[in-house]
């Protein structure tokens, strides 16, 4: 395949090849993409999946924001400004700001995370992460009841019982099955997909569940009351003949089937996580899970979203004590998710200013929340035009990370990954870890603190 | 976080007329001044005039702290804060942000800033976490680089590793000694840890080894091939530290015979004594590891075993971990042990194995003065801190978090130095604690001396770096704790609260020749923060590289090239060269 480009669109002697990239998409983290260069364009990749592809080649497709732009008040006409313009608006917003909303993180590296984290703190602002709208409910949950987890290795390696319940793979992680868990070959799973059984928990005959050995079609919204009644047929009570359109007989055979595995593992994603019963439902899941260590080896492993969502709440974890939904504005870390959460912040119209950072809430927040976005000052940092880039005051681009710069991410599974550096970032664009330091260090000045970072 | 290069004589402290327990030197109490230049220890008439004077006089001064034992960087950590909200709830003292300070905090697995300021707080200078899983050694790495003023290191775990079980299975000594100096340069990692050696990989099937005669499954070896094989390694690479190890069965009655099996099993393996260390294994939290009895109801103390053994053997140092009887969170890389407590107690639990190499759990604990068992546990840590009599062999932990949270060593040393306060502590436990252990009819009260033995000379000794650390000789590091108490006039036996209102916040604490704490308060953050890691050099071997590259390929989840932490994780090394081509340390 290479050979082929090679003869047809470019000299080979000026093609190079870099291998073990990180594909800064999903929280799959694939770390074996191969890059084909043409000096700094990127040519093709190898080993990802449609949308990592995707990923790499858009960096180049000419949909970038190439300069820091200011939007004119009242209309939503932009104009250019300077990265130094920039920085000092938005260093001025956030300094001035009662309480402001920082939120997003979730696609950039640990290190801006970091940098980012102690913006929040020293603005006196709310700190949240995608997984406010995502896994939340699972960190929630955890929080309830804990969660036996294992890495995707121990997957590949030993699993003989996968569940996917609530997420669709095929589409949202595409490698997800033949890199970690039903088609790989490992080392107590050496006939791969002969040894494993799939089972598919969905209220839709998703292309997933079309790969499944068992399907189960539960009705939309009634996940808790399956998950309740199978981990109340596991313990060997009785059940009513039909929860939440799932027949007794098969909820009794997935118990009966779990136990006799070696090792299973269930992944779970956001159609159990923000649907009818949020962490409820994760909390039955994880319950259930546990349970079945009476009986044999299982574990659970959240199918997160963005490739460093889960950087996001380890960084603002370690730094300050809590992973999303972080309040600083009285001083101390307060954490309160319906209260603190970005969505609570802006229904509620308690924050005076946002900046939002490697995320798109115009796309994906509900309209009610945008509108008070959309009246007060906000700062947005990004590599590309977005909804939200288009209802901001200051847009401030930035490079790639895992494409253009290095950076630490977390993979679904708290793997954490250095994604590296392929191609030059077009020229004059700054990392987002450099913008925010420059704005940290900004708001120091103006609030009279000591500059630098404290570590 | 570059050392400066001084070219003239700045920094310069003259700490004058203190009570100086400097154990490393032999120096017991005596009046001495201590003078500091340019981040090391120098003699008192090398100082211009310009030195900062600072007047100790009526002050203990001691080499900086050093935690052996302690959970304080990396993914199971991580996992105890994020699971514990409550944990903030309970801490009275949650940091706010302000010029110097991060905000942070949590009880007994406080946030990384916070984490430093306790430390620095109570006059210690160096804290090593006790256990980096080797995947996931870059998060251990990027909270130590989030964790300011103190030194760190961080033990990789090896005791449940394919390969490393495969060599010893297959007696590839050589092979295993150069795979072993490739994990510690890819984590870069300071010690050879192990924790319930095949009974966390047995864990990966829900099994376990609760003898060190359980054969792991598959693997065909048993934890006392496991530990007599990476004990060798140890010695052969000549790393700084021994083996470390946290024994199988921990926590359960009648573990006693198994931790004296395990240490008996490196009785005959010669010990690498360039580093200063005089052991070959280091025996960590002890008091866990030294029940009596078949079920938690006939539950006692066999501490006098574990400390009888010790006493008449030279190849073993020890940790205690004291039970402080908190609510706290436990967190180890032995799996099984965690599932156990959550049968136990039903709270939640969290696990995560690691694949091919380790794995962990946590489970909060509460531990009850009402409960015998607790209040046992208790009274097991002292005993071993009392009935040892070198302190050169027993230091102060509490394994942070998980018999309680390092902040309390003060108290603990209260209870070391005070039987009154013992006594009045015992009194609020259950009846069985008196009638099964030992403590009430043990008299003995360590001095300053015996605790800066616990805390400075003896765990520098046996980690293998008292040339620089432990210490107030000149040329060591000017890591330096002082006091505000009065050992000449106040009697720490009769007055305990005096003392542990001294220890909890120091008078000042000096790190690298700095001020960092001054009155209990954090005044800088210093600039000589490092990071130890050990590069034993001379090992390699190409059909480890094929192994490990085969190992890559088929079974791990990363690419062998993202697999070792870069450089750029490490801020500001010290690397321990060992190996041969160093010529040993």
């Amino acid at each position: 395949m290479i050979e082929t480009k090679t003869e047809t669109q470019v000299k080979p002697e000026s093609l190079k090849i870099v291998t073990d990239v990180v594909c800064p998409f999903c929280g799959t983290l694939c770390d074996d993409i191969k890059v084909v260069l043409d000096g700094n364009r990127i040519v093709d990749t190898m080993n990802a999946c449609i949308i990592g592809n995707e990923k790499f080649k858009s960096a180049q497709a000419g949909h970038r924001i190439m300069t820091p732009m200011e939007r004119e008040e009242g209309t939503t006409e932009f104009a250019p400004v300077s990265y130094d313009y920039a920085i000092e608006k938005a260093a001025q917003i956030l300094a001035n700001a009662k309480r402001p909303l920082l939120y997003g993180w979730s696609s950039t590296s640990c290190e801006a995370q970091e940098v980012g984290n102690e913006l929040a703190e020293v603005c006196g602002g709310v700190t949240d992460n995608t997984a406010s709208v995502c896994h939340g409910p699972s960190i929630m949950a955890i929080q309830t009841v804990g969660a036996p987890c294992c890495t995707l290795g121990e997957v590949k390696n030993r699993a003989d019982l996968i569940i996917y319940w609530g997420c669709n793979p095929i589409h949202a992680h595409p490698r997800h099955m033949s890199r970690y868990s039903i088609y790989p070959r490992g080392f107590f799973t050496e006939r791969g997909f002969d040894d494993r059984t799939l089972v598919v928990v969905d209220p839709r005959p998703t292309d997933t569940a079309k790969q499944a050995d068992i399907y189960v079609q539960v009705e939309q919204g009634r996940d808790y009351e399956v998950l309740d009644a199978l981990r109340t047929a596991t313990r060997g009570e009785d059940i009513p003949d039909v929860v939440g359109g799932v027949k007794k007989e098969q909820i009794k055979e997935l118990a009966e089937l779990a136990k006799t595995k070696k090792f299973g593992l269930l992944f779970f994603g956001m159609g159990v996580t923000q649907t009818t019963g949020k962490h409820r439902n994760i909390d039955m899941a994880i319950s259930w899970v546990a349970d079945m260590n009476k009986y044999t080896k299982f574990s659970l492993i959240p199918m997160r979203g963005h490739y460093n969502v889960t950087g996001a709440g380890q960084v603002m974890t370690w730094q300050s004590g809590f992973p999303f939904a972080m309040d600083f504005s009285r001083g101390h870390a307060r954490y309160n998710p319906g209260e603190t959460a970005a969505n609570d912040m802006l229904q509620r119209h308690e924050c005076d200013a946002a900046m939002v950072i490697a995320s798109d809430p115009g796309a994906h927040f509900p309209v009610s929340s945008m509108k008070w976005y959309a009246q007060i000052p906000t700062i947005v940092l990004d590599p590309h035009y977005t909804p939200t880039t288009g209802i901001s005051n200051i847009v401030i681009p930035s490079s790639i990370v895992g494409i253009e710069e290095e950076g630490t991410a977390y993979r679904m599974d708290n793997v954490p990954i250095r994604c590296r550096k392929v191609i030059d970032a077009p020229e004059g664009l700054l990392s987002d870890e450099e913008v925010l330091k420059r704005i940290l260090n900004r708001v120091k000045e103006i609030k009279g603190l000591p500059a630098g970072t404290h570590h | 976080m570059v050392k400066p290069k001084v070219t003239t004589a700045t920094n310069e402290i003259l700490i004058k007329n203190g009570f100086v327990y400097d154990p490393a030197s032999g120096i017991n109490g005596d009046v001495k001044d201590i003078a500091v230049q340019n981040g090391k220890i120098v003699e008192a008439s090398k100082l211009t005039t310009g030195a900062r004077v600072i007047d100790a006089r009526g002050k203990i001064v001691m080499p900086g702290g050093i935690d052996i034992h302690t959970h304080i960087a990396g993914p199971k950590v991580n996992t105890g804060r994020m699971f514990r909200p409550e944990d903030k709830l309970h801490d009275a003292g949650m940091e706010s942000s302000s010029r110097l300070i991060r905000a942070g905090g949590g009880f007994s697995v406080p946030s990384t800033f916070t984490t430093a300021y306790r430390y620095a707080r109570l006059g210690y200078t160096m804290a090593n976490e006790a256990a980096m899983p080797p995947l996931l050694a870059r998060h251990t790495h990027e909270e130590i680089r989030d964790t300011p003023i103190i030194d760190q290191s961080a033990y990789t775990l090896l005791g449940n590793n394919w390969l490393v079980m495969e060599y010893i299975k297959r007696g590839e000594t050589e092979k295993l000694d150069a795979f072993v100096a490739w994990m510690l340069k890819a984590t870069k990692g300071f010690v050879v840890k192990l924790v319930n050696p095949g009974g966390t990989e047995a864990w990966g099937w829900g099994k376990n080894c609760v003898s060190i005669d359980d054969p792991v499954p598959y693997f065909d070896v048993t934890p006392t091939d496991i530990i007599k094989g990476l004990a060798g390694a140890n010695e052969r690479l000549g790393l700084p530290h021994s083996i470390h190890i946290h024994p199988n069965n921990l926590g359960h009655p009648g573990n006693v015979t198994t931790t004296l099996k395990t240490l008996a099993l490196t009785e005959g393996i010669k010990t690498h004594k360039k580093s200063g260390r005089t052991q070959n294994i280091h025996l960590t939290h002890a008091q866990f590891h030294s029940y009596g009895g078949t079920s938690w109801k006939d539950f006692f103390s066999e501490a006098s075993k574990t400390a009888d053994y010790i006493n008449s053997h030279d190849h073993v140092t020890s940790d205690v971990g004291f039970v402080t009887l908190d609510e706290t969170t436990t967190m180890t890389a032995d799996g099984p042990m965690e599932y156990g407590l959550h049968t136990l107690g039903h709270l939640k639990w969290c696990n995560a194995d690691v694949e091919l190499e380790t794995g962990s759990g946590l489970v909060p604990v509460l531990y009850s003065p009402a409960s015998h068992v607790n209040g046992i546990q208790w009274a097991i840590g002292i005993e071993l801190a009392l009935l040892i009599k070198d302190p050169m062999k027993c230091f102060m932990t509490t394994d942070h978090p998980n018999g309680g949270p390092f902040t309390r060593y003060p108290t603990i040393i209260s209870w070391l130095m005070s039987k009154k306060a013992r006594d009045a502590k015992m009194a609020t436990l259950h009846k069985w604690v008196p009638e099964r252990t030992k403590l009430s009819g043990i008299d003995r009260e360590l001095t300053f001396y015996e605790i800066a033995q616990m805390t400075r000379a003896g765990p520098a000794r046996s980690l293998g770096i008292s040339k620089k650390k432990g210490g107030l000789a000149p040329g060591m590091d000017a890591d330096i704790a002082i006091y505000a108490f009065n050992p000449k006039t106040t009697d720490a036996g009769q007055k305990p609260e005096a003392l542990v209102k001294a220890f909890e916040r120091s008078a000042y604490t000096i790190k690298g020749g700095e001020v960092v704490i001054k009155d209990g308060e954090v005044v800088a953050l210093g600039n000589s923060k490092s990071t130890f890691w050990s590069d034993a050099d001379g090992f390699d071997n190409k059909e480890v590289t094929h192994d490990i590259v085969d190992k890559f390929l088929k079974y791990y989840s990363v690419t062998l090239n993202n697999y070792p932490v870069q450089d750029s994780y490490i801020l500001n090394p010290t690397v321990i060269k060992c190996g041969p081509l160093a010529g040993g340390n």
